[in-house]
């Protein structure tokens, strides 16, 4: 009977005897149940902490690095930024609207306990192919959910990023970021510490939703996943719009010793936790609680996910102003418990004690492991693959428009339109270019924020591919005029148990940590997620790589597309015969192989710093990274938005295949006025990187390259803008 | 000018009205919480500002129209002040039945949030009159429920007091399918207005697309004061 019970709270025979030995008795059932969440991966990180240790989290800027509610560095004038990314891929597979926003609300709820205003929100998607009904319905409803949320509370969704392919039918990936901002003395952590104070939550009440939400996210999706419909919970935005309001209006007054967001695992993670941080215990009594349901045993109130709660520690005496505060936004707040001394988390039902359990028993103590590892047996095939072979297309410009319209590739209008995007007046650079730029009122700086992944590059290798996302998401900070800082990583996996998955797992964190060393951009934190399966098998190893930059000022805001008809277009950076995992190789000839582009971190470093030096010199009018769908689509991006053409006319050794859709790293597409060449090339050649003026901006919509592709810029324009909302609205 | 900005459970755009009548337009500002009766008197020009009141749950601005503070705004509004409802400032300025005409939720059921071009209708309104007569603006819009309904009759006597003051400028500029393309409207007496899109986010060239267009609604309420000052 005791067998039944640890595998259904996802323990193994191993994980229960540990629990005897730590308690030296039986757990009871309650007790279990505290156990099956505080060592589920979700909680505990238990699979991912040995190789997550190799990521870099120092740098003179990090206030706060992992181990928080979110990571917090330093942008001068006694002025901070928060920000973190966390995934919402299971409950968004089940119940996609809920599962999404609610990922969007547990997120932001992370910033705010930090102390910080949240001031924009990001978000990485992947879905399958768009021409499946199920396809279309979770990626409709997941935009729909992320847009019913962060609209609602009033924080604008600035950036983000969508991807499709078979690789994510059955799971979906939903991962949400929040920056906020704050002043240096406002930082709030999430310590329970001093013996008699008072523990009391606050906000919304609490209920039966999400119970075991954070087992269920440690699990694999199942057909019958389904029926876990009810380990989904339920947002209320409204009531985290005064939730948020009513903590930093908490956190100003002073009067606080901790605050902890109610996550994942509920009151029992945020008690142990704010616990465990202040090397203390904590006694509650579950009666005290505010339900909103009756009849719950401790075990469910201890589970529940009901979000928008907070847990808080208030000093001596200040349990009445925590009230008022709350009150007078409409919210409750109750004393269930306080401080003790003895390291012990001990659970009352009106003063009888139902469970008791050392606090490092679900924190420092729970268990570790090293997951064995295996390189995945496909790699080889899918790496000796070479594009050489295949029977080249004759007309480019229909290949040109046939990617243009890949949902990949076309506009994410269809997407961003759902989102405020504008909202507290700070967003400098609206969504579609390659970072968003807000600005921070009050200072002449600003900030550049973007999210960015590929997963097919990390199918076909781990390490490169996950390398290649922080350098590409420095590289879009870069263009958009910042000085890349820090990064959050969500880090999206299959099985870890499969040594294969682990394989690719403990190979991509390894890509992450070089690159962010080479470019000193530290991770501040971030999410594991793992069990990304559906019946069909694994995702693709999915690392997303949040980033924020700094500008110095706010005048230094670049944007992605041309302005000015005569205007030069340069090249920085070299393209090379590299066509291995391209979206030219996927769009033309359906296939995901071969090798991924190479990346030398440091001409990477090079390029971004001579486009960084330009920008600040004010000659730089537009700048876009080059990536998926290579030079072609990176120079068709750039004549959008004003309706300009180009005639380009590419020197090149390469064949024109490779010279236009080659994914080359380290190649940023800028335009100048002809009069400032003489400077630029005087900047380039102090970072030495090899760089080619390629043609220029036209008046006339036309879209010519050689004799290789001549399009009508406005048809163009129109399929790349239609593609989505036309398989969308259909 | 003195401007009050009214903040309810859920309004999100308080701030951006503040920042713009406080810090752009330099006029002193107050932000007054919904559950008070304060006296509005003091004040030459109360702004419903956007959001979504009380989570807006039961339908825009339904519940937020029997806030304390809307007695007040009311009787503020009957007494000639000058009341401005932007989006959901606008849906509870229905509710509240100062301005004729019901929001229904936008035709494609998306909330959307774009820049959007308006024709100035009328420019004799204490809120346009720094705009030409049918002159163009772009201001965004940013809103799920801005799908302005009004019947036959009630749009005719709306057309013929002048009522309609801003347009989407044709059915593709149409955010949400409203009635008569109509972006903004206001009162018979002229001095109450309500409009979806948002003024207060293109009232600085800093800020995406470089318009400030916006600005001519907030400036139309000083020229109007100056004016009203001038003339007493």
């Amino acid at each position: 009977m005791r067998a039944k019970q640890w595998e259904q709270e996802g323990l193994t025979r191993e994980e229960y005897d540990l629990i005897l030995e730590i308690l030296g008795r039986e757990p009871n059932q309650t007790e279990l149940g505290i156990f099956g969440v505080m060592w589920s991966e979700h909680c505990s990180y238990k699979n991912s902490k040995p190789v997550l240790k190799k990521l870099p989290t120092k740098g003179e800027r990090i206030l706060q690095g992992p181990g928080e509610n979110a990571g917090i560095i330093d942008i001068g004038d006694q002025q901070a930024l928060s920000f973190k990314v966390e995934s919402h891929n299971h409950p968004s597979a089940i119940e996609p609207y809920q599962g999404a926003a609610t990922g969007v609300g547990g997120i932001i709820r992370d910033i705010f306990t930090m102390g910080a205003r949240p001031i924009a929100t990001l978000n990485s998607l992947r879905f399958g192919e768009l021409d499946h009904p199920q396809v279309r319905y979770l990626f409709k409803e997941v935009v729909a959910g992320i847009a019913g949320y962060g609209n609602c509370i009033g924080i604008p969704t600035v950036a983000g990023e969508v991807y499709f392919s078979d690789s994510y039918r059955g799971n979906p990936l939903v991962n949400a970021m929040s920056v906020g901002l704050m002043k240096h003395e406002d930082i709030a952590t999430g310590t329970a510490s001093g013996v008699g104070n008072s523990v009391m939550v606050v906000g919304a009440t609490t209920g039966r939703d999400g119970i075991q939400g954070a087992s269920f996210a440690s699990d694999q999706l199942s057909e019958e996943s389904v029926a876990d419909r009810p380990a989904v919970q339920v947002g209320d935005p409204f009531m985290e719009k005064l939730l948020l309001e009513a903590s930093l209006e908490l956190i100003k007054s002073g009067t606080l010793v901790g605050i902890q967001d109610m996550g994942a695992a509920g009151l029992i993670s945020s008690s142990s936790e704010m616990a465990s941080r202040g090397r203390s215990g904590i006694e509650i009594d579950v009666a005290l609680v505010p339900k909103r349901e009756e009849g719950m045993t401790p075990y469910e109130v201890l589970l529940s996910e009901s979000q928008e709660r907070m847990l808080v520690v208030p000093k001596k005496g200040q349990e009445e102003q925590v009230a008022k505060i709350f009150n007078k936004w409409g919210l409750k707040a109750a004393v269930i418990g306080k401080v003790t001394a003895d390291q012990i988390l001990r659970v009352y039902e009106q003063g009888e004690l139902v469970a008791e359990v050392p606090v490092s028993a679900l924190t420092d103590q729970a268990p570790v492991y090293q997951r064995p590892q295996q390189k995945p047996a496909y790699l080889e095939q899918v790496q000796s693959f070479s594009p050489a072979g295949l029977k080249e297309p004759t007309d480019l410009s229909s290949v040109l428009m046939e990617l243009i319209g890949s949902p990949n590739i076309a506009s994410k209008e269809w997407v961003y339109q759902q989102y405020d995007h504008m909202i507290l007046t700070n967003t400098v650079v609206l969504p579609g270019s390659d970072a968003a730029v807000l600005r921070i009122k009050g200072t002449k700086k600003g900030i550049a924020v973007t999210i960015d992944g590929n997963g097919r590059y990390c199918y076909l290798d781990p390490e490169l591919g996950a390398a290649i996302a922080v350098a590409e998401a420095a590289r879009n900070i870069v263009c958009s005029g910042g000085k890349p800082l820090a990064i959050t990583d969500g880090l999206n996996f299959g099985n870890p148990l499969n040594p294969e998955n682990f394989w690719q797992f403990d190979r991509c964190v390894e890509g992450i940590s070089r690159a962010c060393q080479a470019l000193e951009t530290p991770v501040t934190g971030g999410n594991v997620s793992f069990y990304n399966e559906s019946p069909a098998g694994a995702i693709y190893p999915t690392p997303i790589i949040g980033m924020v930059g700094l500008l110095e000022d706010i005048k230094q805001a670049t944007t992605h597309y041309f302005k000015t008809e005569g205007d030069l277009i340069c090249l920085l950076g070299a393209t090379r015969d590299e066509l291995g995992g391209s979206e030219y190789l996927q769009v033309v000839y359906g296939l995901e192989q071969g090798r991924v582009p190479e990346l030398d971190l440091a001409l990477e470093q090079r390029v971004q710093g001579a486009c960084l030096a330009a920008i600040k010199l004010g000659m730089i009018k537009s700048a876009h990274d080059c990536s998926e769908g290579g030079l072609a689509v990176c120079l068709a991006e750039s004549c959008f938005e004003r309706e300009f053409g180009v005639q380009i006319e590419a020197q090149t050794k390469l064949s024109a295949v490779a010279w236009l859709f080659s994914e080359s790293t380290s190649r940023i597409v800028i335009s100048i006025e002809p009069k400032d060449l003489a400077r630029l090339t005087e900047v380039i050649s102090t970072y030495d990187l090899p760089y080619q003026i390629i043609g220029k901006v036209i008046s006339r919509p036309r879209f010519q390259i050689n004799n290789w592709i001549d399009c009508d810029l406005k048809e163009m324009k129109n399929k790349w803008q239609q593609s989505i909302s036309a398989r969308m609205e259909n | 000018m003195k401007f009050a900005t009214i903040t309810f459970p859920g309004s999100n755009c308080d701030q951006d009205v503040y920042f713009v009548t406080s810090n752009i337009l330099k006029q002193p500002s107050a932000m007054l919480w919904h559950d008070e009766q304060f006296d509005l008197a003091s004040y030459d020009c109360v702004i419903l500002p956007g959001g979504f009141s009380y989570g807006d749950y039961l339908r825009s601005g339904a519940i937020a129209r029997f806030a304390p503070i809307m007695e007040r705004v009311i009787e503020y509004a009957n007494n000639g002040g000058l009341v401005m409802g932007i989006c959901n400032g606008f849906q509870i300025l229905l509710e509240a039945g100062l301005l004729p005409g019901a929001m229904k939720v936008n035709q494609n059921l998306k909330f959307v949030c774009r820049y959007s071009k308006l024709a100035v209708v009328n420019n004799q309104t204490p809120f346009t009159n720094c705009c030409k007569a049918g002159e163009l603006l772009s201001i965004p819009v940013a809103h799920g429920e801005g799908n302005y309904y009004i019947d036959r009759p009630g749009l005719e006597l709306l057309q013929a007091n002048n009522q309609v003051v801003l347009r989407y400028r044709d059915q593709q500029e149409n955010p949400n399918g409203s009635v008569d393309n109509i972006a903004g409207i206001c009162n018979q007496a002229g001095n109450v207005f309500g409009m979806m899109p948002h003024p207060e986010r293109c009232a600085e060239a800093i800020l995406g697309n470089n318009g400030t267009d916006g600005l001519k609604i907030f400036y139309s309420l000083l020229n109007y004061q100056q004016k009203e000052s001038g003339a007493r």
